[in-house]
Formats: structure tokens, C-alpha cells, sequence
């Protein structure tokens, strides 16, 4: 194993030690990113001087004793969270130029607790897209076969972690950006409850939904990170004001005597038989240390992807509307008057999944289809989170598939809309009620393709959560794999 | 069909898109295809059902009206497609 490919608490001790250093580590990524990234094309941009410089002046500060939770540790972003001074895109056209004034503070937790930013990682335009195909900096390569796609929207982040171009990395999720492509690159995903991490500097796509969280190599490395992003945050009017705990507390523990649901409605046509296997296979692994796992139901599962493209589209179109050409952002050069100055700008700017959503957004909140669309939606979206109190009440936790299938091939869905939109199936559900959903690897497919298996909990239990997915991992021993030429 | 040549081209106009009269097109069967996907809602009946626009209940967040740092004049114009001096600058919208 290259250091490349170690988790952060592995790198952490190590570095500790003297074993290695945080510029040792850093010159491993890049060979790894100098490597690869023809091929897989993970990032929009790599910080390499400044990332060599900050790894030199921590080593001066491992040597004296200086050690930060992160110190060292290269961790990737997805290129949609605000960087002061480096160029931040959200994989649209009309952000290419754009230079944040300031940081996410997401960012700036990360760099207090010492990480080393390698770059910004690709993804679908402004998170709309389950591929990243939607990117206007072309398409990212799954690099456990590189005709097929990494997920999405942060198919950038997942496929970094996977191919070693970095030790973790940060994705966003509004209806499973961050689950999906952890699932179908073989790492771990989380997506808190909403609220418990800061949207401070994240560009906004749904804002009901949107979630910041972490992709990592392991559960244990998911709460290290955890540790660092969790928090109440004055700068974000949506920041959940509580405390948040020591997720490494957790880790560890068994999970004797809990009841794990499994909703039956989960299992549609269609869902590819080795996911199922997959799932059978993890229902057994969990018996066997102990858990109890039961069928349940969640009736309104069917309804999920309707609410979500009526509800996500509604929201987007709304905070999209920001991008008119004038204050920062692309400006077309055919501009008369101002209404062509907005609409070409905005024409020429955009790709074509995020017209498409907001056409569909604007379309359901306008005059006379307001009831019909956006307000039958979130009646739906009650009954939908309703039925996770219920089915709560019984069980500690929920399992299901990530994905109905492993990752599909570039190009496969891209004609038609629907068919990309119910790759989310399993996904969107935990946006929809708010609650935390991990995806951690669970086998793989006869083509060598990572599955991933799915848990949920309720609001703020990203704890109950990280405990459970760490007993898993340790009785599943899926085995790491690494994709091939990585 | 659930929305029209028409209905899209004004749709277009309220979210201050342009498209070409093929794209039209292309755009009215697709957004058709959604909607009549989306139109499974209509099999709930959803009466008294409390519309959830959110996850969670959240009051107003306030806080403390302190002066702190914040981005600078240059900050935001450096951004701009066409600053001129301190402001934006846009074509003109007064007769």
C-alpha cells in the first residue's frame, strides 16, 4: 500500500510517529493525481504549490509537536463550496471565472484542523445530475472502469477518494449527490441530518435539502471528519443550534438486541438482482452480531422522485435566478438591452440539465400551478417523512439498497430525464425528511463493480448512525479491492 | 400534453432562458414526459395533509448586531463581468 491509499487515522499515526510527513503524503496523491487524472478527470482545478507549501510548513510543525486533527491529511472539495481566492465553478459555465471573496466555513473548519487542500473536484452543473455527465468540464470516470460513470452530482469527490488522488473528501447531497457516488466508487458517504453541518459558502441548489458531508476510505475516517465539520454556525440561519457530539465516542460498540427495518418498498422491478444479493447478504452479516431485522413500510416511497423534481427544481429555479450577468458570473456579449443581457447570459451560461430544472422549477411555482405542483409536493413530502417517524418508532435504524444498480455506462441515460431521475430512488427520502443516511461499501459485482448498502437514522443520530455502519463494515469484511490501475 | 409549445416559451420568458425553436420543441416533449411522471401525485389524496416546506420546524435565528469583519469594495467588483469604477455596470434601461 502507498500512502495514497491509507485512511486518515492510519496517516494520522503515522505521521505521529515520525513515520512519515505531511509533504511525504502530499507527493504521493499528486503522483497518483499526475497518474490518473488524464483519465479519470476527478478535479476542475489541483492546488499543487500551495498545497506543497502549507504540507512544508507542517512538517516544521509535526517536528515540534504542532499536530492537528487533519494535519497532513490531503482532503479534496467539491468544486460547488466557496474557496477566498480560488476559482470555484459548481461545474457551470456561467461560474467559470468566478473568485470567492471568502470561504465556506466548512473550508475553514477543515483548514483550522490542519487539512491540506489538494483542489476542487468535478461534478454535475450547480448538483443536478446522478453521473456527473452534466459538468461543463466533461465527464468524471469511474475508476473501477472507465466507461462507466462515477455517480453524481459529486461523482468528482467519490472517484478522487477511490482512485487515491486524495484521503477524503467533502461532497454535497440534495437528493443522494454525496450516497450514490460513494456507493458506486467502493467508499463511505454520509449525508447528515439537515442542518447539522453549515451551508456558509455552499452555492445553493435546493435549499430545504441541501446537506454538506464527507467521502471517505471508512467509517472511522467519516467521524474523524464529522468531528471537525458539525456545528452550529451564526453565519447559516438554517445551522441547527446544538451541540454536536465526539462521533468517534460511537465507534466500536455493538449493536446487540437493535431492530434494523427493512422497508419493502425498497424492492421494485428493475433493481438489479446482485444489489438484492447484496442486501440479503448484509441482513445475514448484521444477524449475526446481534441485530434483529424486520420488514417494514414506508407506503408513500413510490411518490419520493415526483416530490423531489417538482420540489428540487422549484427551490433551484428560485436560487438560480441569482445568475444574471451582472454582478459576477459569465456575461454574454450580445447584450442590447437588459433582458437580453439576462437571458442571453443565462442561455449561454447554463447547461442544458439545469434549464431543464429550472424550467420545470419555474413552470410549478408559476401563477395558477402553484396548488397543483409545489403545494401538493410538500403535502407528499409530509406523508413521506411521516412515514419514517412511524417505522422509527420500532426500529433503531433503516437498511436499504444505495443504488438499484451498479454504476452505468457514460452516456447510457443522458437522452432521457426520468430515467436518470429515478437512479436516486433509494437516495432521496432521508433529504426529503431531513434525517442522516450512510452509504458504505458491501460487495461487489461480477463485473467488479462496487455495490453499496444503505443506513438511516433519525434526525441528529449520525452517532447511532457511524455505529452501526462501523459494526457493519467490521463483520461484513467486504475486503478492500482497488480498482484496477489504482 | 400537459404544457405547450406556447406555455414553455413563456415559461422561458418568466425564467429568462432563450431557446432556439428546435430546442423548444425538444424541451415541451421532455418537460411533457416529467410532468405526466410527476402527475402520480394526483393518485393521494392529500386534504388536511400540512404542506412541509421544511425539515424541521425553525424559528427566526438571530443574532447579536455586532459589526464584524466583511468583504471588502474590491471584494465583490472583482467579480464583475463590467465594473466600471465603483459600480456595475449594466446597458441602459431609461429611455
Amino acid at each position: 500500500m502507498e500512502l495514497c491509499q491509507l485512511t486518515i487515522h492510519e496517516l494520522q499515526d503515522k505521521i505521529r510517529s515520525g513515520d512519515t510527513s505531511p509533504s511525504a503524503v502530499l507527493q504521493s496523491v499528486f503522483n497518483r493525481i499526475d497518474r490518473l487524472e488524464a483519465d479519470l478527470n476527478s478535479y476542475i482545478s489541483v492546488f499543487r504549490q500551495e498545497a506543497f507549501e502549507l504540507a512544508a510548513i507542517q512538517d516544521e510543525q509535526v517536528r515540534r509537536g504542532e499536530i492537528a486533527p487533519l494535519t497532513g491529511i490531503p482532503i479534496a472539495l467539491k468544486d460547488i463550496l466557496c474557496t477566498k481566492g480560488w476559482k470555484t465553478t459548481c461545474g457551470s459555465r456561467i461560474l467559470d471565472n468566478f473568485i470567492p471573496p471568502y470561504d465556506a466555513t466548512a473550508v475553514d473548519k477543515l483548514r483550522a484542523a490542519g487539512a491540506i487542500f489538494s483542489g476542487k473536484t468535478n461534478m454535475d452543473e450547480f448538483g443536478m445530475g446522478s453521473s456527473t455527465e452534466t459538468s461543463f468540464f466533461g465527464v468524471t470516470r469511474n475508476p473501477w472502469n472507465l466507461s462507466r460513470i462515477p455517480g453524481g452530482s459529486s461523482g468528482g469527490s467519490a472517484a478522487a477518494v477511490a482512485a487515491a488522488q486524495c484521503i477524503a473528501s467533502i461532497g454535497t447531497d440534495t437528493g443522494g449527490s454525496i450516497r450514490q457516488p460513494a456507493a458506486l466508487n467502493g467508499v463511505v458517504g454520509l449525508k447528515p441530518t439537515y442542518g447539522r453541518v453549515s451551508r456558509y459558502g455552499m452555492i445553493a441548489f435546493a435549499s430545504s435539502l441541501d446537506q454538506i458531508g464527507p467521502i471517505t476510505r471508512d467509517v472511522e475516517d467519516c467521524a474523524i471528519m464529522m468531528n471537525v465539520l458539525a456545528g452550529h454556525d451564526a453565519k447559516d440561519s438554517t445551522s441547527a443550534p446544538r451541540e454536536a457530539p465526539d462521533y468517534l465516542s460511537f465507534l466500536g460498540k455493538d449493536i446487540t438486541g437493535w431492530t434494523i427495518g427493512i422497508p419493502k418498498e425498497y424492492f421494485i422491478d428493475g433493481i438489479d438482482q446482485e444489489v438484492l444479493a447484496t442486501v440479503d447478504r448484509a441482513v445475514a452479516t448484521l444477524e449475526k452480531i446481534g441485530a434483529r431485522c424486520v420488514e417494514v413500510s414506508l407506503p408513500h416511497t413510490p411518490y419520493c422522485v415526483s416530490v423531489y423534481y417538482i420540489i428540487a427544481p422549484a427551490e433551484a429555479s428560485s436560487n438560480l435566478a441569482r445568475y444574471d450577468g451582472v454582478r459576477f458570473g459569465y456575461r454574454s456579449a450580445k447584450t442590447p438591452d437588459l433582458v437580453s443581457l439576462y437571458k442571453n447570459s443565462r442561455s449561454e451560461g447554463f447547461g442544458n440539465e439545469v434549464k431543464r430544472r429550472i424550467m420545470i422549477g419555474t413552470y410549478a411555482l408559476s401563477s395558477g400551478y402553484y396548488d397543483a405542483y409545489y403545494k401538493k409536493a410538500s403535502q407528499v413530502r409530509r406523508l413521506i417523512s411521516d412515514d419514517l417517524t412511524h417505522a422509527f418508532k420500532s426500529c433503531d435504524a433503516l437498511l436499504t439498497p444505495t443504488t438499484p444498480t451498479p454504476a452505468f455506462g457514460i452516456g447510457e441515460k443522458t437522452a432521457d430525464p426520468i430515467q436518470m431521475y429515478l437512479t436516486d430512488i433509494f437516495t432521496i427520502t432521508p433529504n426529503l425528511a431531513g434525517i442522516p443516511a450512510i452509504s458504505v461499501p458491501a460487495g461487489y459485482s461480477r463485473e467488479g463493480l462496487p455495490i453499496g448498502i444503505q443506513f438511516l437514522t433519525p434526525a441528529f443520530e449520525e452517532g447511532r448512525l457511524l455505529q452501526l455502519a462501523q459494526a457493519y463494515e467490521k463483520a461484513a469484511a467486504v475486503g478492500k479491492m482497488t480498482p484496477p490501475g489504482v | 400534453m400537459k404544457i405547450t409549445k406556447e406555455e414553455v416559451a413563456h415559461v422561458a420568458h418568466l425564467a429568462r432562458l432563450e431557446f432556439r425553436e428546435e430546442e423548444v420543441e425538444n424541451f415541451t416533449l421532455q418537460l411533457n414526459r416529467i410532468l405526466e411522471y410527476i402527475d402520480k401525485l394526483n393518485e393521494l389524496d392529500t386534504s388536511g395533509v400540512e404542506p412541509m416546506s421544511h425539515p424541521f420546524a425553525l424559528g427566526n435565528a438571530f443574532r447579536e448586531d455586532m459589526v464584524t469583519a466583511s468583504v471588502t469594495e474590491e471584494n465583490p467588483l472583482a467579480n464583475a463581468p463590467a465594473p466600471r469604477g465603483q459600480f456595475f455596470s449594466v446597458p441602459r434601461v431609461i429611455e
